[in-house]
Order: structure tokens, then sequence, then C-alpha cells
């Protein structure tokens, strides 16, 4: 059962040479193929996938699947959308062009909303995932199909991108582990964009462990992205297995009507980073539900922006193919920025994310972390989403207010439903550039209970 | 909102959209016009906008040409809708 290696296990069989890699790859491959009829996580799956060049890092040989939104030299990238169906990039992203040159191979590009506009993955052109964990339910999303082919064993690990819950939601759905690194730590270039100013492209993977891993690949300063910092990256592998005695963690979010059904068993949870020695007390906030509204406004006026290139001239269809929910956001963001609105829309709600980040200033003054659930509830029934304007916004609420503000946050799995099989995610949130403390914290957490699928295992 | 602002809407956008259409996009502005409304209860005077959040300012490079990353006219060409030796065919905006 190679596919069901975690990347930093697939790494050590195959420096020992225990495995090869090209098993491991066809292996992967196989697997994938024969799970998506069913489980639909991937929009392609490479036939020839193979190992090029041996490299000595610790993702070389490593099987990966990309969300379909990274550009990916001669592979399709359609971000699920029928705009883009033929279009096949002369050119990679930054950060698939960087895990190509460390070795790593990219077995496939995985299924998502529709230009990433969604929560559950039911607005991709290309039918909905299934949620691995249970198909009666949704993976998530924007990038559902990352975090299916994780949780199905159908790759070693993933990456997707985050623009408010889009990595750490669906993982927190399908019990894995989602990193949403610090806007600007990772590059933007050859993405498809959706809100400049969030998006934030992360690892989707099976522990904590791989998450370090595979930012440590994709992590730093691109010239051909001027919003990357030009910080240097630390190695976020040395924030694994640390104590977290003594760290001071706020409970956000303690009082909120829209999880209370979680409530009792994530407060529950809170106790094990208790028990690590870590102090954990309620942390008033600025009211999350602002964000909503601040986020709603921010990304489709930036949607609307960005998705004004496709023209279906240079590449791509032309704009009678953009899906239903593509259409709203479009027209919503044309009208927020047009003249007359701009002021009380756009700016608006941009003041209203100063205050955001004045809030976080201050709490991290007082605190080293900030834990939520990641999501309100458990994942939601296929179908959920149809017809409901806002759903992401309202199963997304828990990240926003920390995404609008750039902020890295890790979701790692801290409940399962015995009846349903079904995962809550805990969300850590750190200051800006300190993911290795979100590391250090969901780490410790994740070894110290058992609510991780592949730690059981060992 | 009304469905006339939103046809005006789909004319700036520049989307497609047919007489049914409009109708169901105007009730969807709507119910998230209204989620959004709450914003206006927060009080801003005196508070800077927040664009960006990087703190990064002004970011140059030097204006060279990066042969690594130019397309060949055949890989620019490739995904293009219609070409006509060597050139994209884009649609006619004047009247003829």
């Amino acid at each position: 059962m190679l596919n069901t290696l975690t990347l930093k296990k697939a790494h050590q069989a195959i420096k020992s040479k225990d495995i090869s890699i090209n098993e491991l790859i066809t292996k992967c491959t196989e697997v994938s193929q024969s799970k998506n009829n069913d489980i639909n996580a991937y929009t392609y799956i490479k036939e020839d996938a193979n190992f090029q060049e041996q490299s000595n890092t610790k993702i070389s040989g490593i099987p990966l699947a990309i969300k379909d939104n990274f550009c990916t030299k001669d592979m399709p990238t359609t971000a699920s959308s029928k705009v883009l169906e033929s279009f096949i990039p002369p050119f990679d992203s930054s950060v698939t062009q960087k895990l190509r040159s460390s070795g790593a191979v990219l077995i496939g590009k995985t299924n998502m909303d529709a230009w990433a506009h969604g929560s559950s993955t039911e607005t991709s052109d290309f039918d909905v995932t299934k949620n691995p964990r249970n198909t009666d339910y949704l993976p998530g999303g924007s990038s559902g199909g990352s975090a299916a082919a994780v949780a199905a064993d159908m790759c070693i690990a993933a990456l997707g991108t985050e623009t408010a819950g889009s990595i750490r939601q669906p993982a927190s759905w399908c019990g894995i582990v989602g990193l949403k690194p610090t806007y600007g730590r990772v590059s933007r270039y050859g993405i498809v964009a959706m809100a400049s100013s969030t998006d934030s492209p992360g690892p989707m993977t099976k522990t904590v462990e791989d998450s370090a891993i595979l930012l440590n690949a994709i992590a730093g300063h691109d010239p051909l992205d001027a919003t990357t910092s030009p910080q240097a990256t630390p190695d976020f592998t040395a924030s694994l297995q640390k104590p977290i005695k003594d760290m001071r963690i706020g409970y956000i979010y303690h009082n909120l009507a829209e999880f209370e059904e979680t409530k009792s068993r994530f407060e529950e949870q809170l106790k094990v980073l208790e028990d690590l020695g870590a102090t954990v007390e309620p942390a008033p906030t600025f009211d999350p539900h602002y964000a909503i509204g601040v986020y709603t406004i921010v990304q489709r006026g930036e949607v609307s922006s960005n998705l004004a290139r496709y023209t279906g001239i240079r590449y791509g269809g032309d704009r009678s193919h953009f899906g239903d929910e593509a259409k709203r956001r479009i027209m919503l963001g044309t009208y927020t920025l047009s003249k007359g609105y701009a002021e009380q829309y756009y700016t608006h709600a941009n003041k209203v994310r100063t205050l955001f980040m004045r809030d976080f200033q201050e709490l991290f003054e007082r605190y080293d972390a900030l834990v939520s659930l990641s999501s309100p509830g458990f994942a939601k029934k296929r179908g959920a989403s149809e017809g409901q304007a806002m759903f992401g916004e309202l199963e997304d609420m828990l990240l926003e207010p920390s995404s609008i503000c750039g902020l890295p946050g890790v979701s790692v799995p801290c409940y399962r439903d015995e009846t349903t099989n079904l995962f809550l995610g805990m969300n850590i949130t750190t200051p800006w550039w300190k993911e290795g403390r979100a590391i250090q914290i969901a780490d410790a957490f994740e070894r110290a209970t058992r609510w991780n699928t592949w730690r059981n295992k060992q | 909102m009304k469905r006339t602002d939103t046809q005006h809407i789909a004319t700036l956008a520049h989307i497609p959209i047919n007489n049914d259409q409009d109708k169901d996009l105007t009730a969807a502005f709507n119910e998230t016009l209204e989620t959004i409304k709450t914003l206006q209860e927060v009080k801003v005077g005196g508070v800077e906008p927040t664009h960006q959040v990087t703190g990064l300012e002004n970011v140059y490079r030097e204006d060279e040409v990066h042969k690594d990353t130019m397309f060949t006219q055949d890989q620019a060409l490739k995904n293009a809708h219609r070409t006509y030796q060597g050139f994209i065919v884009v649609p006619r905006i004047l009247e003829k």
C-alpha cells in the first residue's frame, strides 16, 4: 500500500531503497484512476507520469496532486471552468516549477470550485467531488479535489490555494492537514488569480510534518511576484516535535451561535493543549460576522478585475462560458466598484479590514496563537450549496477575519464522528510570518491525539 | 437592485445573459447585498483603508529581457482562438 505512505515515510523508504520511485508513482496513479470514477478528485490524471530528475531533496520522487488553478507546462489547466477547458499553458507557475526542479512528480490536476469560487467543489464545471470519508457528503472547497485526493490516498500530498478558507475548510471536512501560509510567503505567479490581495498557495497533507516539508519546498521570494516577501525563509521542519509548554493560546469565536452543536467537542480538544502545558483562555475579538461583508466585497471586486482578462482571444473560450457562480461574482464586483458605489462598498470594506488588522495586532500582544474550529461544523451533504449565494462565506466565516489580514494558519483534525466518519478541524492562527509556531502547536496536538488517520496506522 | 441594474452591469462586465437569467441574478445580488449591508454599522471615521497586507512599497525590477520566461511565437499562438500568418485574429471593434 505505497499510496498510503505519508510524505515523510515515502521519502525515507525511497532513500533507504526499500521502494523504487517508479513503483510509488505507478501505485499512486493506478489508485487515482480506479478511485476517480467515484470520488472525482482529479480533472486530469497524467498517463505517463514519470520520474525525470534525481535530486537530493525531501520531495524527490514524491507523487503530488496539484489544484487545477496552478499553470502546469504541457498539462491542462482549467481552474475547473469550461472557459479554460482546452487550455494547455506553455509555462509553469513558480510553485510547480520549484516542485519539479526539486524532483517532485506531478501526477494530476485536482477538481475545484470553478475559478475557486466556492467552498463545496459543487460549482466545478466538471462535476462535484465526493468526500472520501463519506461519499454522501461534500469535500468542501475550493480546494476540494486536493483534499479528497489526500484523504483517499490518491497521492502522497497535494497543493491547494486559499483566499479565505479554501485550503483549511476542505482539509477540515476531509480529515487532513491544511496549511495556509502568510500572504506573500509563497509565490502566486502562474496561478489563476482570484483575489490578488489574499490568494495564498499552500500544502494539503496527511500530517503536519508533511506540510512543513512541503512548505519548505514552495516558500520564498520570487522576482516574478512583487508581493512575495524578500525576507529569508526559515526551515519549517525545525518547529516539529518541540514542546508547547507555556504557550499562551487565545480561544477565539467561543460564543458564536453558529457552532453550538460542535462546541463541546471542540472544547474537549482544547484540554489537550492545556495538558501539553499551554494556557488556553477565551479571547474576545472584533465580531467575525463583519469579515463576511469585508471578504465578500473585496473578493468580488478583485474577481471582476482579474476575470476581465478572459476574452477568449489569446487562450480559452469566450465569456459566455462562465458558469452561474462566476457570473454572479464578476457582476457583483463590477457593481461594488462602479462609479458612485466604490466608496460605499469597496473603500468602506477596506477600512473595516484595517480594524481587523488592528484587532489581531492587539490579540498577538497577549497571545502566541489563536485557535478556533476551521469551519463551524462537519461536512455538509451533497447539494447543500445549491441556490445558496452566501454558502461559502458562512462555512468559512471563522477563517475570513485572519485571511483578509493575510495571517497564516494550520487546520489539523481534532475530532471524528464515529457514526458518519466525518471530521472537525482545529485552526491555529499565528502572527504574520510565524507559520513555524502554528506548525509547532499543530504537530504537538496531532502527536498527542488519535484523530490523525495516518499516524494511527503507523 | 432592479433587473435593469443587472442588465446594465452585465454590459459593463461584458457578461452575456438572457432574460430569465437577469431575474435570478438580481435575486442573488439582493441576497448578497442584504448580508453585506451590516458593514455600514461599523464606524470607520479617520480609519485608512487596507488594500494590501505585506507592507512592501514600490517594488521595482530592472527593465531587462528574461529569455527564460519568454514564449516562442509557436507557444504564444498555440492556445489562440484564431490565428492568421503568425498573428492572433481579434474581433472587429470598429464599424465598417
